[in-house]
């Protein structure tokens, strides 16, 4: 067994273990800490993978944007030190059985079939060659959703802005 | 212990988003809730990165769906985050039990 394997296998254990936990624990900062660890774990897969940019965006994006803005949402929305209510035995034995029956679905869909990897030429993802096909306008350039996506983004900005907007207390139709 | 390849990916994948469709339907606090949303993008994402590199390794097509999908994920968790507080501030609660005055 190479280190290269033995790197590969502690970072599944780590992502699986930590999602895991992530929606088992009951008390809720635990849960994002859990749900941070588990995005490092994927973000190092990407770099097993050799994908650095997409992994590099994966660490800045999720563990430095969105477990933030989620571990500031816990601040301003739970009393601490509070466990989460217990839920049903039921509730979570039927869920437990429908998550563990998807994945033995998928799993034995995905053993009956062979993927054939195409024989082209790889194409290395530099950044440079990634820069060059995002702003690309021709045949396989993505000029078009980039642009798309900036306005999605903008959009989303404006609506966040206008939902948390605290509204005067005149005006308590809203 | 095997040389990983492209089924470990996938069983990676398919387990994180199994696990985080659990946490979806067990969990009743919406934090906590879009905290299993947000591992199955992952999952997706994963998914997406695994067969660009081990089936289509002449494109990036896969690699730039995840770049949108993490950015539209940005999105979401943002709109999600303000429609949580603003709930918090009329409800006192983030309990998605608590929050049914449309549901009839």
């Amino acid at each position: 067994m190479s280190g290269s394997t033995f790197i590969f296998y502690l970072l599944a254990a780590l992502t699986l273990v930590s999602g895991v936990l992530s929606v088992t624990t009951r008390m809720i900062f635990r849960a994002a800490i859990y749900l941070l660890f588990s995005l490092i774990g994927i973000a190092g897969i990407y770099f097993w993978l050799q994908y650095e940019f997409i992994a590099a965006v994966q660490i800045v994006v999720y563990v430095g944007g969105i477990v933030v803005l989620i571990i500031f949402s816990i601040f301003l929305t739970q009393q601490t030190g509070e466990l989460l209510p217990k839920q049903k035995m039921g509730r979570q034995l039927f869920s437990a059985l429908a998550a563990f029956c998807g994945l033995a679905l998928v799993m034995l869909q995905l053993a009956q079939h062979a993927f054939t990897a195409t024989s082209n030429k790889a194409i290395a993802p530099t950044v440079a060659n990634i820069g060059n096909q995002m702003l690309g306008i021709g045949d396989r350039g993505f000029a078009l959703p980039f642009e798309v996506v900036s306005i999605l983004l903008l959009a989303a900005m404006i609506g966040c802005i206008v939902i948390a907007l605290k509204s005067k207390p005149e005006t308590t139709t809203t | 212990m095997i040389e990983p390849g492209l089924y470990h990916m996938l069983f990676i994948s398919a387990a994180l988003f199994f696990i985080g469709v659990f946490g979806f339907f067990t969990r009743r606090n919406l934090v906590t809730m879009l905290m299993s949303v947000e591992l199955i993008l992952n999952s997706v994402n994963l998914n997406f990165i695994a067969f660009n590199k081990y089936v289509w390794p002449d494109r990036l097509d896969g690699l730039f769906f995840t770049i949108f999908v993490i950015a539209i994920a940005a999105a979401e968790a943002a709109v999600a985050i303000a429609i949580i507080i603003n709930l918090y501030r009329s409800h006192q609660s983030i309990d998605v039990e608590n929050a049914e005055e449309m549901k009839y």
